[in-house]
């Protein structure tokens, strides 16, 4: 449906978009007992973790290789080394997961051939955890596409074919744009048909904001390196978002589990067919829970369509969270004005509206005024706009830095659905214009017409006549005269 | 390295009014002033974030960040300084170079971006930070600066600071010296007053500045340039015609301060906002220096007069919640200076300190805790989380005062926890601000929550009583 554009602009104002070594080190954070790190300069690392500290009020766990001007000119190999022997001398880790910057990129390290010299020298000491590495240059895509190369990295590295298959174990795949909430919310519906969810990245464990019983220097809670083993022994893959085509294939690719694609989980009909699909799956019906929230949801949609029915909405996100968003928009009538988005995607096609750009958040102001938004949907970045706009931010994605909860919030399964809808309704009920007396004013032919002129002048008004004649004003009650 | 920047580094390393330089040899200054990062356990921001910590609170100016989408896109508007004016500073610009960029150079998308900042947003100047991957391929942005500046007529900046040039706080330094080669001394102000000071690192962090701004108003002194919160291009620029200038703990912007002494005679010293004793030091050094280059000598009485005032009424205030206060521990884990600046008000409240971090700490604030805090200070130089986390859970502090970083291993070993750092929230500064801290810490620490986090769930107690 729609059309996707890059910006002309040179200069990106209020950027949208973060970077591809951050969104995958978002992913190792969903692998149990793991250590990040960026290969680059520690700044590219320090302001990642500021960012998903901000976003989920959580210490962060996530490495440099503290590359300067002279280690990256002669490469990075003896960082790494070091790192990767001081990450183990902490911390213990069972995985160390390396993400590259724009910085090591441009020099061009060949950081796999560094991994096979490191581990042939250093066998014994770092027996217990594992390596794994992902190329992500900043100047290359965005945090989704981060995501979901991160994913692939790992199937790549773990996944393999298993003598035994587990006929009730599911794979999860979550894209880049699920919270721990949603994560658990999938989770129990799979779970509700029977069958053992085994979720990668699983940052519903890690990123929940529980209280441990002890610090630890690492992720604690997520995929265990021996779940990352099982991925073969799985009966089917599931994954959430496009961006996670390459993974779920690449499972298949290697050990024979067949997957399929939602581009979605937010909407009813999407949650229809997800439901429909698990019962396939498991053999059993829908379980009655999930026939009484499918029941609550139409009646939401049936209370909030008065109130988001026809409004302008402007969203900007990255595709897959936009492709969501949208299409849920629509289904409840309301028109997307502005789509803006971050890198390019199979989904951004089916978004519904005439054109989706490539752009930043001063992208989406402009087209959200030309298009006479009364809500802008994005995350934290877009509460300036919102002001200078006077139009009020419905708050999604990463960063949320000025809202509490966001690793709580729902968006996907019947429930998420609701909640979504009854946050854009409650959002413009809250801004509900109140009538006055000026808000219907009679042009001035009909003014004219009641003046009783109209008869001694043409009938229209259009051959400039009426500009002699003066509408009766009617003189008010003069009150407690 | 580009020369123009490995000179500029030596330049800074070698600071003559850095303490911590003093007692070095010429091989050690050379070295810098910073230890050597150890990968896989290093903290704390690139030279680019310090050059614009130091810089974007200069409010009406565009910051361009030169670089690909990491260095802004996933770090703008993310601190709490304050403006009282233009926004701008707080919208973020960035080239977000892709591929074709760095095989090709992205100078031309740089000039092309400055222009569009023009037309658009017409600021006074645009301030243009380089970044290690544009560095790393040649950009020159020193040239598309001048060839700009030429073209629009209008200041546009070099900030050559790329992330892996070194640490945060020479990021800081190389930001000072763009101001000192680039934009000071560039513009004449409307009018002189003998009363007319700087002050130098300061960055209105959560408005602070307006916690102190009423004292100078009071006094007549007036802050011709704050550099850099709250600051104005022009005020920068004009800054040479001071009288005297203060600089602002942390040492963050020390060239800026000596090289102003150097070139147009404006004498300086250290002081702080933070603590009571410390804001009244500085309202004095102040006056010193203002009656000392000219100004009438009554200024000393005035200022005597206003501190006495302003003293006994924080005391006063402070001293309304010793009774909820005294005895209770305080552990204050922060960036060196600011910690001995805070201690003497928080014993006003009768809180106890047990420990301090000292590791940006110079031997003279070493001696000055150990002043405060009696010869058995606990000064920590490098506590891993781990260790904080055991320190904490053991109750051996009742609060810990620390910066955003270390939030999550006070709260998560249940224990009440106050931000001091840059993305704080709240103003500490002056009078008020010493007032409002305790006020903050009595909040902490009574908030009835604590004794519900830690109450285990009851089937746990009857487990361990089984």
């Amino acid at each position: 449906m729609a059309t996707v554009v890059d910006s002309k602009k040179a200069c990106t104002v209020n950027p949208l978009k973060m970077s591809q070594p951050l969104g995958a080190c978002y992913a190792f954070m969903g692998l149990d007992n793991c250590m990040p790190m960026m290969h680059g300069s520690q700044g590219c690392t320090s302001f990642g973790l500021v960012l998903l500290v901000r976003h989920f009020k959580e210490a962060i766990p996530m490495q440099t290789t503290a590359m300067n001007e002279v280690s990256t000119i002669l490469g990075g190999l003896e960082n790494i080394e070091q790192a990767i022997l001081n990450i183990k001398k902490r911390a213990n880790p069972s995985l160390i997961a390396i993400a590259s910057t724009g910085l090591t990129e441009t020099k061009g390290d060949d950081v796999d051939g560094y991994l096979n010299l490191i581990r042939a020298k250093h066998g014994e000491t770092l027996a217990g955890t594992d390596i794994v590495y992902v190329s992500t240059p900043d100047y290359v895509g965005a945090f989704e596409d981060g995501w979901g190369k991160a994913v692939l990295a790992v199937v790549d590295a773990f996944a393999q074919p298993c003598e035994v298959r587990d006929d009730h174990l599911v794979n999860l795949l979550p894209g880049a744009h699920l919270t721990p909430a949603d994560i658990d919310e999938l989770r129990e519906m799979i779970e509700a048909f029977g069958l053992q969810a085994r979720v990668m990245p699983d940052i519903s464990g890690s990123m929940d904001g529980h209280i441990p019983e002890n610090f630890t220097p690492t992720t604690l809670g997520g995929t265990t390196p021996d779940a990352l083993r099982q991925l073969g022994a799985a009966k089917a893959t599931l994954a959430v978002g496009a961006r996670m085509d390459a993974a779920a294939a690449a499972i298949e690719e290697r050990c024979g589990v067949p997957f399929r694609v939602f581009d979605r989980l937010t909407g009813l009909s999407a949650v229809d067919d997800f439901l429909q699909h698990l019962s396939a799956l498991s053999g059993r019906p829908v379980p009655h829970k999930y026939r009484r929230q499918r029941s609550q949801l139409q009646d939401v949609m049936l209370d909030a369509h008065f109130w988001v029915g026809s409004k302008n909405m402007a969203f900007a996100a990255e595709p897959d969270l936009l492709y969501a968003l949208t299409t849920t928009a629509t289904e409840m009538g309301a028109h997307v004005v502005a789509a803006v988005t971050t890198t390019h995607s199979r989904v951004l096609e089916d978004v519904p509206c005439a054109e989706v750009l490539m752009g930043d958040l001063e992208d989406l102001e402009i087209r959200a005024k030309a298009g006479g938004a009364q809500l802008l949907i994005t995350h934290s970045h877009g509460r300036q706009a919102a002001e200078r706009l006077g139009v009020p931010l419905a708050r999604v994605g990463i960063p949320m830095f000025d809202r509490l909860g966001a690793a709580h919030m729902l968006m996907v399964g019947y429930r998420g659905t609701r909640e979504l809808i009854n946050g854009w309704a409650n959002t413009f009920l809250a801004d509900e214009h109140q009538n006055t007396p000026q808000d219907w004013p009679l042009p001035e032919e009909s003014r004219r017409a009641a003046s009783g002129a109209e008869a001694a002048s043409c009938s229209t008004g259009g051959c400039g006549c009426s500009s002699s004649i003066p509408a009766v004003d009617v003189v008010p009650d003069a009150v407690g005269a | 390295m580009d020369a123009r920047v490995s000179a500029k580094i030596q330049d800074v390393f070698e600071e003559p009014a850095c303490e911590h330089n003093q007692n070095k040899s010429a091989k050690e200054k050379k070295k810098g002033c910073t230890k050597q990062l150890s990968p896989g356990a290093a903290a704390g921001g690139c030279a680019f974030d310090g050059a614009k910590v130091a810089l974007q609170p200069i409010v009406d100016v565009a910051h361009l960040v030169h670089g690909p989408i990491a260095c802004e896109g996933n770090s703008w508007d993310n601190r709490n300084s304050s403006s009282s004016t233009s926004q701008l500073y707080r919208t973020g610009f960035t080239t977000d170079i892709n591929e074709l960029d760095v095989i090709y150079g992205g100078e031309k998308r740089l000039f092309r971006s400055v222009k569009e900042i023009i037309e658009k947003y017409d600021p006074p100047a645009v301030f243009v930070y380089q970044t290690c991957v544009t560095a790393l391929i040649g950009d020159d942005i020193e040239a598309v600066c001048k060839r700009a500046t030429e073209k629009f007529g209008k200041p546009v900046i070099p900030v050559n600071a790329p992330g892996f040039v070194g640490p945060k706080n020479l990021g800081n330094k190389l930001g000072a010296e763009a101001l000192l080669d680039y934009v000071i001394g560039t513009e004449e102000p409307d009018f002189v007053t003998p009363y007319d000071i700087n002050i130098i690192g300061e960055y209105n962090l959560a408005g602070e500045l307006w916690q102190i701004k009423p004292l100078l108003d009071a006094l007549g002194v007036r802050i011709l340039s704050c550099i850099s919160g709250d600051g104005r291009y022009r005020e920068v620029a004009y800054s040479h015609r001071a009288k005297a200038a203060m600089m602002v703990c942390s040492k963050s912007m020390i060239n800026i301060a000596r090289k102003m002494e150097e070139r147009y005679d404006i004498p300086f010293f250290e002081g702080s906002f933070y603590g009571i004793g410390d804001m009244s030091e500085t309202l004095r050094e102040i006056a010193r220096l203002l009656v000392q280059k000219g100004a009438p000598e009554e200024l000393k009485a005035r200022t005597e007069a206003l501190i006495a005032v302003e003293e006994k009424r924080a005391f006063e205030r402070i001293a309304a919640y010793r009774p909820r206060l005294e005895g209770k521990k305080v552990l204050l884990i922060t960036g060196g200076v600011k910690s001995w600046s805070v201690v003497a008000a928080l014993q006003e409240a009768g809180l106890e300190i047990v420990g301090t971090s000292v590791k940006k700490s110079t031997k003279e604030d070493k001696e000055k805790i150990k002043e405060l805090m009696g010869q058995d200070a606990h000064m920590i130089d490098d506590m891993t989380p781990r260790e904080m986390y055991a320190m904490l859970k053991d109750a051996k502090a009742d609060i810990m005062l620390s910066g955003g970083r270390s939030q999550f291993i006070a709260l998560k070993a249940k224990m009440p926890w106050l931000d001091i750092n840059q993305e704080r929230h709240h103003a500490y500064a002056g009078y008020e601000g010493m007032v409002d801290l305790v006020r903050e810490i009595d909040k902490a620490l009574h908030n009835p929550i604590w004794e519900q986090v830690r109450k285990p769930a009851p089937w746990d107690i009857a487990v361990d009583a089984a």
